[in-house]
C-alpha cells in the first residue's frame, strides 16, 4: 500500500540531485532530453556543413526551450487542468485568425508574427488538444460513454480540419493522434478501435478527393518514387541512397558524402535521420531509436504514476504523439510512409517543433513532481 | 441528477489505464520493430547495391533554366523582354586574401558596407568554391572599372544572368504585370522538376495569366563532380525549351495616345477591335513602373505606391467600378424598343423633373426647366433624365435586369487577364439577398440613368458598347493574339460567340440617337466631330461622386476636386460599319461631353487613319 513514493528513493541524494529536485525536475527524463540534443547538435554541425553560427543559433533554441521547460515544470498540474478550456478555445481563435490573414494575404499562412519571433498556432494547439479532451473525458467515469465519444471526437476533429486547411498535413496529422492517444488510454473499446481503422481506410478514396495537388503528387511519388527522379521522387530516392550507404557501421561522424555533395536536400531538417543513418549506420540507428525508447518508458512510467485521471491521460498521450513523431519522421525517411514535412524530433534544426516538444515534456515533469500523497 | 455526481470506480479505472499502458507499449515496441526491419533491409541486405549508387551520385543532374518568352504589341513592338545584367562575383577558395581584395575592391567601385557585410553574411553559408555575388545589376561604369583592373583580382569575375525587362514601364504594368521572385507560397503550387532552377515567375497580368506558356521546358545537364562537389566534366545534356512568344493585340501607339489623352486624370481607357474582340487599348491611369518589382522592391517603395493617394497599383479598367451615369442609356432605350415599352417616335413630356405616382420626390434632370416635348432620339442625343426616369419605371427593374445582364453587365467578361471584376447589376433577388429589403419603385427610376446600385468596369462598358455596335453579336474581349512556341503557332483564347435576337430596326434607331450626340447641333459630345469623314456614334456620361440634397445645387467650382463628378464616354466608329468600340472613364473630370469624349475622339481618329491607310 505504502509502494507509491518508493521512486524517490531512487535518485541520488547528492546536491545537485537535491536542487533539481527543488526545480520539479525529472531527473532520468531530463538526462534522456539532453542526451538527445547533444546528439542533435554532433549531427547538425556535420549535415549543416561546419556552419558554427546555424549550430549556435540552433543552441540558443534549445536553451530556451529548456527554460520554459523548467517554467512549466514548476506550475501545479491542477493549474493546467483548470485552463485547459480556456487554452484550447484561445488556440482555435488562433487558428481561425491565422486562416483569415492568409485568406486576405492570399496563400498558406500558418503563423502570426509577435515581432521578434514568429508563433504558430498550430505547434500550441498540438499540446492543447490532448490537455482539452483529458479535461472532458477526466469529468466522467471511465471508460467514456457513447456521447462523450461523440464529443470529444468532433473537440479533435475541429483543430485538425483548420489546421490541415493551412495546409499542414503533417502538423494535422500529430494533433489528431494526441487526441486519439488520449481517447485511447482513456479506455476506447477495442471492437470500436477496429471499426475506426477500417472506416478510415475506406475514407482514403474521399480524403485523395480533399487533398491538393502537391499532397497527392506526395503520395504517388511515395507509391513510386523512380517516376519523377528530378522532381518529388528526388527526396526519397536520396534519402533511402544515403542510408543505404551508410550499412552497419557508418560512414563515420562528417562522413556523409550524400549531404556534403547536396544530394540529399533538407538534410538538417526533416531528412536528417538519413544523414544520420549514413554517418553512424545501423547501430547509430538502434542507439538512438533505444534513446527515444527510453524517453517514452519513463514518460508511460510518469503517466502510470500519475494520481488523477486528467494527468494520466495527458500524460500518456503525450508519451504516445512523441512516438508518433519519431515513428512518422523516420518512417518518411526511410520511405515507408509519404513525405508529410513531419521534423525528427529533438534531432532536426528548427525552433518551434522543439518548444512544443519540451513543452509537453515539462508538462510531464510537473505531473510527476507534484504529487500531494495523502 | 447531473453526470458529474456520477461515482467513480477509481480501482476499475486504474485496472484500465494500466491496461492501456501496456497495449500502448506493445503497439511501440511493434512498430519500432518495423522500423528496425526495414533499417536492416536498406543498410544490410541493401547496402551494396546503396553504396553503388552513392558512388554513381558523383554524376549529378543540374537544371537548365529556359528563357522566358517575349510579349510583343499587334505591331511587334517589344513590350517584354530579357535583358542581360551584370553581378560581380568571388570565388573564395581562389582568392588568398578575402579581406584586403574586398578593401580594394570597395575603393574601386565604391562598394557600401552594407553590401559587404550581405556579402560575408551569404558566403559563410556557401562552399568555398561557390560562386557567390557582391555585386547585383552593374552599371556601365562599373563594368569599365573593373575590366581595367580585373588583372589585379585573381578569383572575382563578372557573370551574367537574363532579367525582365519592361521597357514601356507605367504605360503597360496594368497589362503586362511584372514577374517576380518564387514565394514560399508557390513552390508548393508548382510542379517541382519544371521550376527546378527558375527563380521567377509571373505575379500579375499577362505575365501570370500566361506564365504556362512563358515559362518553357526546363532542360538539364549531367555533371560529374569529385568527392568535394567540384565539377569535373559536363557528360549529357538535354537543352531547356524556350517560352513562347506572345504578340498581344494591343497597338502600343494607340495605348500611348489614351494615355497621355488622360493628361492629369486618373481613369481608365479601353478600346476592342469589334470584329474580333480584340482590346487595342488597355489604359489604367496612373500606372506604376513594374521593373523595381523584378529585381524585389524596397519596402518603402512599395509602400509608398501602396498608400498613394491616386492608387496607382489600382487596376482601373480591370477591376476599377464605377457607376455608368448616362451611358446606360442607350441600353435602357434599346430595352425599351425590344420590349415594346415605347416606340421610337412617340413624344413624351419633360418639365425639368420626375415624380413616382403618389411621391412627393422629384427627380430631377439635369437640365433645369427640362427639355420639353422629347422622343427617343432626341433623349439620347441630348441626354434627358426624365424620358429615361419614365421609360425606366415602363419597364420595370426585372426587364432592365435580364436585357442588360445580356450586354454582359454584372459578369465578367472573361478577359485573358487574372482579378477582373464583374460589376453590380442589381435586381430583386440581388437585393432580398444582400439587404435583405424588399425593391423600391425609386431605385427603377434611378437605375434608368445609370445612377444607384448599378456599378461597371471601363472593361464591360467597352465590352457592351461594342455589342451593341455589333448589332447583339456579344463581343468576347481578349488580349494575346497568336501564341508563337518553338514548334508551334496557335491562336490566343478560344472565343465563343453568342447573339442576342434584336430588332435590326431598334438597334438602328438607338445608334442614330448616338450619332446625334456627336454630329447633331444639340449633342452633348459636339466637340469631337472635327476632320473626319465617318460618323461617329456616341454618348456621354457622368457619374456623381457625392449625393446632392433635394433642393442643393451641384455648384463644380465650389466642391473638392476629389468629389467633382467622373466623366464618362463610350463610343464606336464608323457608325455604319463599326470597327473600333471605345470607353473612357476620367475620374472626377467632371463632364463627359468636354473631358472624356474628346479622349475617345483621339483613339478614334488615330485608330481609324492608320486603318484606312493600309
Amino acid at each position: 500500500m505504502k509502494t507509491e513514493t518508493r521512486h524517490e528513493q531512487f535518485q541520488p541524494p547528492s546536491a545537485i540531485g537535491t536542487v533539481l529536485r527543488k526545480l520539479h525536475i525529472d531527473i532520468p527524463l531530463f538526462v534522456g532530453l539532453l542526451l538527445t540534443s547533444m546528439l542533435s547538435f554532433v549531427i547538425l554541425y556535420s549535415s549543416g556543413s561546419q556552419d558554427v553560427s546555424m549550430l549556435m543559433r540552433q543552441v540558443g533554441r534549445v536553451g530556451l526551450a529548456f527554460l520554459l521547460m523548467i517554467i512549466l515544470a514548476h506550475i501545479d498540474p491542477y493549474q493546467f487542468k483548470r485552463y485547459s478550456t480556456l487554452l484550447f478555445g484561445f488556440g482555435i481563435f488562433l487558428l481561425i485568425a491565422v486562416l483569415i490573414m492568409g485568406q486576405i494575404g492570399k496563400g498558406a499562412q500558418r503563423w502570426l508574427e509577435l515581432g521578434v519571433f514568429r508563433f504558430q498556432p498550430s505547434e500550441m494547439i498540438k499540446i492543447t488538444t490532448p490537455m482539452m479532451i483529458a479535461w472532458y473525458l477526466a469529468e466522467y467515469p471511465l471508460p467514456p460513454k457513447a456521447k462523450q465519444l461523440f464529443i470529444a471526437t468532433i473537440l479533435i476533429v475541429i483543430p485538425t480540419l483548420l489546421i490541415a486547411k493551412q495546409p499542414d498535413l503533417g502538423t494535422a496529422l500529430l494533433v489528431a493522434s494526441s487526441g486519439a492517444g488520449v481517447l485511447f488510454f482513456a479506455g476506447l473499446s477495442w471492437w470500436l478501435i477496429i471499426v475506426i481503422i477500417a472506416a478510415l481506410s475506406s475514407l482514403t478514396p474521399i480524403i485523395w478527393h480533399f487533398m491538393r495537388d502537391y499532397q497527392r503528387d506526395r503520395v504517388l511519388t511515395f507509391l513510386n518514387p523512380e517516376s519523377d527522379p528530378l522532381g518529388r521522387g528526388y527526396h526519397i530516392i536520396q534519402s533511402k541512397i544515403a542510408i543505404g550507404s551508410g550499412g552497419i557501421y557508418g560512414k563515420g561522424w562528417m562522413g556523409s558524402t550524400q549531404s556534403e555533395l547536396d544530394f540529399l536536400p533538407e538534410s538538417s531538417t526533416d531528412f536528417i535521420f538519413a544523414v544520420f543513418a549514413e554517418e553512424f549506420g545501423l547501430f547509430g540507428c538502434l542507439a538512438l531509436l533505444v534513446l527515444y525508447l527510453l524517453i517514452i518508458a519513463r514518460c508511460l512510467y510518469i503517466s502510470s504514476q500519475a494520481q488523477d485521471s486528467y494527468s494520466r491521460l495527458l500524460a500518456g498521450s503525450l508519451a504516445f504523439t512523441f512516438f508518433v513523431y519519431v515513428f512518422v519522421n523516420i518512417g518518411m525517411v526511410i520511405g515507408i510512409l509519404p513525405v508529410v514535412g513531419v521534423p525528427l524530433p529533438l534531432i532536426s534544426y528548427g525552433g518551434t517543433s522543439i518548444v512544443t516538444l519540451l513543452s509537453g515534456f515539462g508538462i510531464l515533469m510537473s505531473i510527476h513532481t507534484h504529487k500531494k500523497f495523502r | 441528477m447531473s453526470d458529474i455526481y456520477v461515482i467513480k470506480d477509481h480501482s476499475v479505472e486504474n485496472r484500465l489505464f494500466l491496461n492501456r499502458i501496456v497495449a500502448a507499449s506493445i503497439v511501440i515496441v511493434l512498430l519500432t520493430a518495423v522500423l528496425i526491419v526495414r533499417l536492416i533491409y536498406l543498410q544490410i541486405v541493401g547496402h551494396e547495391h546503396y553504396s553503388s549508387l552513392a558512388k554513381d551520385n558523383s554524376i549529378k543532374i543540374v537544371p537548365l533554366t529556359p528563357t522566358r518568352g517575349m510579349i510583343y504589341d499587334r505591331h511587334g513592338k517589344v513590350l517584354a523582354e530579357n535583358t542581360p545584367s551584370y553581378s560581380l562575383e568571388l570565388i573564395p577558395e581562389q582568392i588568398s586574401d578575402m579581406d584586403d581584395t574586398l578593401s580594394r575592391l570597395q575603393k574601386l567601385l565604391d562598394i557600401s558596407p552594407e553590401k559587404i557585410e550581405q556579402f560575408q553574411k551569404l558566403r559563410k553559408r556557401q562552399k568555398r568554391f561557390v560562386s557567390t555575388p557582391l555585386l547585383l545589376s552593374m552599371n556601365d561604369e562599373e563594368l569599365a572599372k573593373f575590366a581595367v583592373a580585373r588583372p589585379y583580382f585573381p578569383g572575382v569575375d563578372i557573370h551574367t544572368q537574363l532579367v525582365r525587362h519592361y521597357p514601356y514601364s507605367d504605360l503597360m504594368a496594368h497589362v503586362i504585370g511584372y514577374v517576380g521572385r518564387i514565394n514560399e507560397a508557390e513552390v508548393k503550387e508548382l510542379p517541382v522538376a519544371e521550376y527546378r532552377g527558375s527563380t521567377h515567375i509571373g505575379k500579375l497580368g499577362i505575365e501570370s495569366s500566361y506564365e504556362k506558356e512563358l515559362h518553357g521546358k526546363t532542360g538539364y545537364a549531367e555533371i560529374e563532380t569529385n568527392v568535394h562537389a567540384r565539377l569535373l566534366n559536363t557528360l549529357n545534356e538535354v537543352n531547356p525549351e524556350p517560352g513562347a512568344n506572345l504578340y498581344l493585340t494591343l497597338d502600343i501607339d494607340l495605348q500611348k495616345t489614351a494615355y497621355d489623352a488622360l493628361g492629369d486624370f486618373n481613369g481608365a481607357v479601353v478600346a476592342i477591335e469589334i470584329k474580333t474582340g480584340g482590346v487595342l487599348v488597355f489604359v489604367s491611369r496612373p500606372g506604376f513602373d513594374p521593373n523595381p518589382f523584378v529585381v524585389g522592391i524596397a519596402n518603402d517603395a512599395y509602400q509608398a505606391l501602396r498608400l498613394s493617394e491616386n492608387q496607382p497599383l489600382y487596376n482601373r479598367a480591370l477591376r476599377g467600378l464605377y457607376p455608368p451615369g448616362s451611358t446606360i442609356k442607350p441600353f435602357i432605350a434599346l430595352a425599351g424598343l425590344e420590349y415594346e415599352a415605347v416606340s421610337p417616335q412617340q413624344n413624351l413630356f419633360c418639365p425639368g423633373y420626375y415624380q413616382l405616382p403618389g411621391v412627393s420626390h422629384q427627380y430631377r434632370d439635369w437640365k433645369k426647366g427640362g427639355h420639353g416635348s422629347v422622343n427617343l432620339n432626341k433623349a439620347i442625343t441630348e441626354s434627358c433624365d426624365v424620358y429615361f426616369y419614365r421609360l425606366a419605371s415602363a419597364l420595370g427593374i426585372d426587364h432592365i435586369h435580364s436585357f442588360l445582364q445580356r450586354f454582359g453587365f454584372g459578369e465578367k467578361s472573361g478577359i485573358d487577364l487574372v482579378g477582373e471584376k464583374s460589376g453590380l447589376l442589381p435586381s430583386r433577388e440581388w437585393k432580398r439577398d444582400r439587404k435583405n429589403q424588399a425593391w423600391y419603385p425609386g431605385e427603377t427610376v434611378i437605375t434608368g440613368i445609370g445612377q444607384g446600385y448599378l456599378q461597371v468596369s471601363p472593361l464591360q462598358l467597352a465590352r457592351a458598347t461594342a455589342t451593341l455596335a455589333n448589332k447583339g453579336k456579344v463581343v468576347t474581349p481578349f488580349l494575346v493574339d497568336k501564341i508563337v512556341g518553338p514548334h508551334e503557332t496557335r491562336p490566343g483564347p478560344e472565343i465563343h460567340k453568342d447573339a442576342i435576337p434584336l430588332n435590326p430596326n431598334n438597334v438602328n434607331t438607338v445608334i442614330e440617337g448616338m450619332i446625334n450626340v456627336v454630329h447633331s447641333a444639340h449633342g452633348t459630345a459636339k466637340g469631337i466631330n472635327k476632320d473626319i469623314n465617318y460618323q461617329i456614334a456616341g454618348k456621354t456620361g457622368t457619374a456623381q461622386v457625392l449625393g446632392i440634397k433635394q433642393n442643393a445645387k451641384y455648384n463644380e467650382s465650389s466642391i473638392d476636386f476629389k468629389y467633382r463628378d467622373h466623366a464618362l464616354f463610350i463610343s464606336f466608329a464608323p457608325a455604319n460599319d463599326p470597327k473600333i468600340a471605345v470607353a473612357v472613364i476620367a475620374e472626377n473630370g467632371g463632364h463627359g461631353g468636354s473631358v472624356a469624349a474628346p479622349i475617345a475622339g483621339r483613339v478614334i481618329k488615330q485608330f481609324l487613319k492608320e486603318n484606312n491607310e493600309n
